[in-house]
């Protein structure tokens, strides 16, 4: 029944929802890639795709490997916005597992929109039956490998089920395009039940104005 | 000769004349002609037989072209910017061929106001023409041709150094392939201004500054110093001050209650200024300081507006700022960020966390060494896969 919506992706620097994303983007557009890291999804986008891509990560030495592949990119805290950039600068904007680790995850999100027609984030789903569990019978907080951190060292600090993202997404004019949840060793959309069920997933959203509706 | 390991070692600045029958002139962004012209320069590393390695460094205000090495065996300082230029460094000679020229309107090799005007016999002084940090690059770019250079693997320098770089990526977009702006901005703003404007009114206010026509006689020696220090203050930043010199006095530890340079902050300035006298011409700081305040590539090249000039480069961009440099602030690198983004340009951009303010840019060596050197290896050396696209 929900065969035809299952995919392979490509890992990407051993991620799969770096695959998952890079399925998303047409080719000869622009991306802007926040928290970037060394820059391998917008290397594996440059090489394939033929996309202009541009990075911001707070890392220094990982601003210096972006450098190294000759990606552009900008030593910058997402926490202190995005103000810089101007309206519809870029084609996409990507967030991957960064989210939950932000001061304003809401701002940066329609922050993201404003200056990209598409946004598209990647976020581990603490709705994931497991975790509750977890707590609800070992009494602490759920250490998994979606969230490997203790609570006194976690930079975790907006942890946020696909429920709570959709709800968050309906209430500031957000249209959701696409949704991928990770089940065991792939990703796919429209599976019952993915709130609890994915460890992980993938959305594309665009402001609901710019969609056109 | 300290490191000498890791210098270029011994140097010798060379001079190349051009301009110097009267169809030949140099056209200034003033619209007068100009000839002849001496370029004063030093060259390190090896061209290689593509050409293709060559990497043009530009001086500050108060620089020349001695940037690395040592011009004898018994100097005690090296070139300006031996931290950055020599074997194994950010410039690495083992790798690129680097070039350094003294500026037009300077007064240390290349012609300027000190220089003799070949008409009169005498040198120009006031009669020197009103330079631009366009007409410095014109200059260069001359040199560069004459060195057999069609396209620089990059132009860089701190301050105006950095305005050199981003003009030449403007004025000459397919000669440039990376330009690495150092604490710099696209146009001075109102408070550098000032500054450049007080530290000319000392010089012109010294008796002995005589309309520009001092030489053979006393300098404006005071008027030149003032305006170093003036200088000096705006390179530092109050917590560099602070930590420096705090309220030290500078021998007993009681006021003396008189005026004499007291405090340790007051006799550093004191020895800035004097020793800057000895090798600045107080006339080529006049020139120098009016082509940086005319400094403006939005007005020049983009009607206003910053974005539609920096669509001409071609160049994949790096710019550095520092956190604590209020004389050329961060802002203002941000802005030029901005501007190149939404020209759609390949540019990267790192503010530095440097309490050395403006002066950083000479002593965070370690860091911009990483990036600079991470940075000219992927032009270089990379594919350029995406070069077509920016």
């Amino acid at each position: 029944m929900v065969k035809n919506h299952v995919k392979k992706f490509v890992t990407i620097d051993d991620r799969l929802d770096l695959g998952v994303i890079a399925s998303l983007i047409d080719d000869d557009t622009w991306v802007l890639d926040l928290g970037c890291g060394s820059g391998a999804l917008l290397e594996y986008l440059i090489k394939t795709k033929d996309v202009k891509g541009m990075g911001i990560d707070i890392n220094i030495e990982k601003t210096i490997l972006c450098m190294k592949k000759g990606i552009p990119v900008v030593y910058q805290d997402l926490n202190e916005g995005l103000t810089n950039f101007k309206e519809d600068t870029f084609d996409y904007c990507v967030l991957s597992q960064t989210l939950q680790v932000v001061q304003h995850p809401d701002e940066l999100i329609l922050d993201m929109l404003r200056i990209a027609k598409y946004g598209i984030v990647s976020f581990p789903n603490f709705g994931y039956y497991r975790l509750p569990l977890k707590l609800f019978f070992r009494g602490r907080m759920p250490v998994s490998k979606e969230f490997p951190y203790d609570w006194d060292n976690t930079p975790n600090i907006h942890l946020v089920t696909i429920k709570d993202f959709r709800e968050f997404c309906k209430k500031n004019g957000i249209l959701i395009l696409k949704e991928y949840h990770n089940y065991g060793e792939n990703y796919s959309s429209g599976h019952f039940l993915n709130n609890k069920r994915s460890k992980n997933c993938v959305m594309m959203i665009t402001l609901e104005r710019k969609s056109g509706k | 000769m300290e490191s000498a390991q890791n210098s270029v070692g011994l140097v010798k600045t060379e001079y190349f004349t051009f301009a110097e029958e009267e169809e030949d002139h140099l056209v200034l962004d003033s619209g007068k002609n100009f000839g002849p012209v001496t370029v004063a320069y030093e060259t390190y590393g090896t061209l290689n037989p593509e050409r293709d390695n060559a990497i043009l460094v530009c001086h500050a205000l108060s620089g020349d072209a001695h940037a690395a090495g040592f011009h004898a065996d018994n100097d005690r300082k090296p070139g300006w910017w031996e931290d950055m230029i020599g074997p194994g460094k950010a410039f690495d000679t083992n790798m690129y061929f680097v070039i350094c020229s003294n500026v037009l309107g300077g007064c240390v090799g290349t012609t300027g106001p000190s220089s003799i005007n070949p008409r009169t016999g005498k040198p120009y002084g006031m009669e020197f023409p009103v330079v631009t940090i366009g007409d410095m690059v014109k200059v260069q770019k001359k040199l560069v041709d004459r060195l057999g250079i069609e396209k620089l693997l990059a132009v860089t320098g701190g301050s105006m150094g950095g305005m050199q770089a981003l003009e030449w990526s403007l004025r000459f977009p397919n000669s440039v392939r990376s330009a690495i702006i150092i604490a710099s901005t696209a146009c001075l703003s109102a408070q550098s201004i000032a500054f450049d404007a007080v530290g000319r009114n000392a010089i012109t206010s010294d008796p002995n500054w005589q309309g520009g026509d001092y030489y053979g006689g006393e300098i404006p020696a005071r008027g030149l110093s003032i305006a170093r220090m003036i200088g000096h203050i705006t390179y530092l930043s109050d917590r560099s001050m602070h930590e420096k010199f705090g309220r030290k006095l500078q021998s007993s530890g009681k006021f003396n209650f008189d005026f004499s340079s007291e405090f340790q902050v007051e006799s550093y300035l004191d020895y800035q200024g004097t020793k800057f006298v000895e090798r600045f011409d107080a006339n080529s700081y006049l020139y120098v300081t009016k082509a940086m305040d005319y400094f403006d590539v939005a007005g020049y090249y983009g009607e206003g507006v910053l974005e539609k000039a920096l669509d001409l480069v071609k160049a994949r961009i790096i710019i550095l700022s520092f956190t604590s440099d209020w004389l050329f602030p961060p802002y203002q690198s941000e802005e030029m960020l901005d501007a190149f983004v939404q020209a759609g340009k390949d540019v990267s951009y790192v503010n530095i966390d440097s309490p050395y303010g403006h002066d950083a840019f000479l002593l965070e060596y370690e860091l911009e060494t990483k990036l600079i050197g991470t940075f000219l290896y992927a032009t270089y050396n990379n594919e350029m896969f995406w070069e077509e696209k920016w």
